[in-house]
């Protein structure tokens, strides 16, 4: 069994990447469809026994994969606007990149006409 | 030059294809090469064309509506899911775009359209040999000789998963230093033959997907079976890319970037395998009195 911390904290989770989903949009998350079935499935399958649920471990486990699915795009589109996408880059920014500066002479390099 | 990359391959498909004009019209370029859209590169993003996106229950399953229009497929079939959570996974990933639709960010509605288009036109035998395949070549059957901690790194952290599928599956999994990598016992591809089989096809599209993002018949199974969490399997799935970025630095438009969208498309594979093969019977508890 793949351990996943506490349900209330992966619920937590979920629900933080539906705010940032829906804070471009500007309308609010809790009146989302994803929002409406994650709360109620959490409420149905919150059992008081301590004993081990099979059904229960089954749902937090679709829900931590969820959260992982959720929270990898959104940091993956972050990298990909950051890095990729915007074509060749130019040759300060690829010095950049590699922590290097390009050489500056406040009075030409002397060699152009 | 990317681009040039594409042109030359198209020129060569039109010569195996056979030349429709003559050879010579065909490798020297016309004066006005006309701008053809290509088939086979489909635009990256496209402008969010409706406002609003909901679910309906249909015959067949689950459709989403944009504005008031049907989703459809690629092949312009319907686009209807069996459970209701997969749809409103979907519909999420629809309503999640902002002012641009990017298509390589929504990988649960990808996986959908593959289930229902099946491109391929692959069949539930063809499918679970592609998924084996890779157990000839599993990741973590391949083991260094050297350096001495990453073997033995490779020892500690991939061992007890095969001992756990051995254990689980009663059969045999060797690992192995050479080239050609273990011999996989004939029986061992009998019985997990037999053990995909017992999926539908939509979940076994799933795990085939699994298993390509993952290059591991083992973890995928560790991960169906809930044994390993997104995460763990992605990390035991780059052990040696882990290793060598704490030797040598992790780069963020590299490193970072690759191990973000693995763990996207290898979560979405997982949840869709999940929500498309479990039978939704709900028990009541029956309350003591």
């Amino acid at each position: 069994m793949a351990a996943l911390g506490s349900p209330a904290r992966t619920l937590r989770g979920l629900l933080r990447e539906l705010r940032y989903m829906n804070a471009a949009t500007g309308r609010p998350y809790r009146e989302t469809a994803a929002y409406r079935y994650l709360v109620n499935s959490f409420r149905a399958h919150r059992v008081t026994s301590e004993k081990l649920c099979r059904a229960q471990h089954e749902l937090h486990f679709q829900a931590a994969t969820y959260l992982c699915l959720l929270r990898s795009i959104r940091e993956h589109v972050a990298l990909h606007q950051e890095f990729h996408g915007k074509g060749e880059r130019s040759v300060e920014e690829s010095a950049g990149l590699v922590g290097l500066k390009l050489p500056h002479q406040p009075g030409g390099k002397g060699w152009e006409p | 030059m990317w681009r040039t990359c594409l042109r030359l391959r198209d020129e060569g498909r039109r010569l195996l294809n056979g030349p429709r004009r003559g050879l010579i019209a065909s490798v020297r370029p016309a004066p006005n090469p006309p701008t053809q859209a290509r088939a086979y590169a489909p635009p990256t993003e496209r402008k969010r064309f409706y406002q609003n996106v909901g679910i309906t229950q249909g015959e067949g399953g689950f459709e989403i509506n944009l504005d008031h229009r049907k989703l459809k497929t690629p092949q312009a079939k319907l686009f209807t899911v069996p459970s209701e959570a997969l749809a409103i996974a979907v519909a999420t990933e629809w309503d999640s775009q902002q002012d641009t639709i990017k298509f390589y960010t929504m990988h649960l509605t990808t996986l959908c359209n593959t289930s229902l288009d099946n491109p391929t036109q692959r069949n539930k035998d063809q499918l679970i040999r592609a998924a084996l395949k890779f157990l000839d070549t599993d990741t973590v059957c391949y083991r260094v000789e050297e350096p001495q901690t990453l073997v033995e790194l490779q020892k500690n952290e991939w061992d007890p998963i095969i001992e756990w599928a051995k254990e689980r599956y009663g059969v045999e999994i060797g690992s192995s230093t050479s080239i050609t990598g273990p011999s996989v016992p004939a029986r061992t591809r009998e019985v997990l033959t037999s053990h995909l089989a017992s999926y539908n096809m939509w979940a076994l599209q799933g795990i085939e997907f699994v298993v390509t993002q993952l290059k591991s018949m083992v973890l995928t199974l560790g991960l169906i079976d809930l044994r390993l969490s997104v995460e763990q399997a992605v990390l035991l799935s780059r052990l040696e890319e882990e290793y060598q970025i704490q030797k040598w630095g992790n780069i963020e438009w590299a490193h970072d970037y690759e191990l973000q969208e693995l763990r996207a498309r290898t979560a979405a594979g997982a949840l869709f395998v999940h929500l498309c093969s479990e039978s939704s019977t709900v028990r009541h508890r029956l309350l003591q009195e």
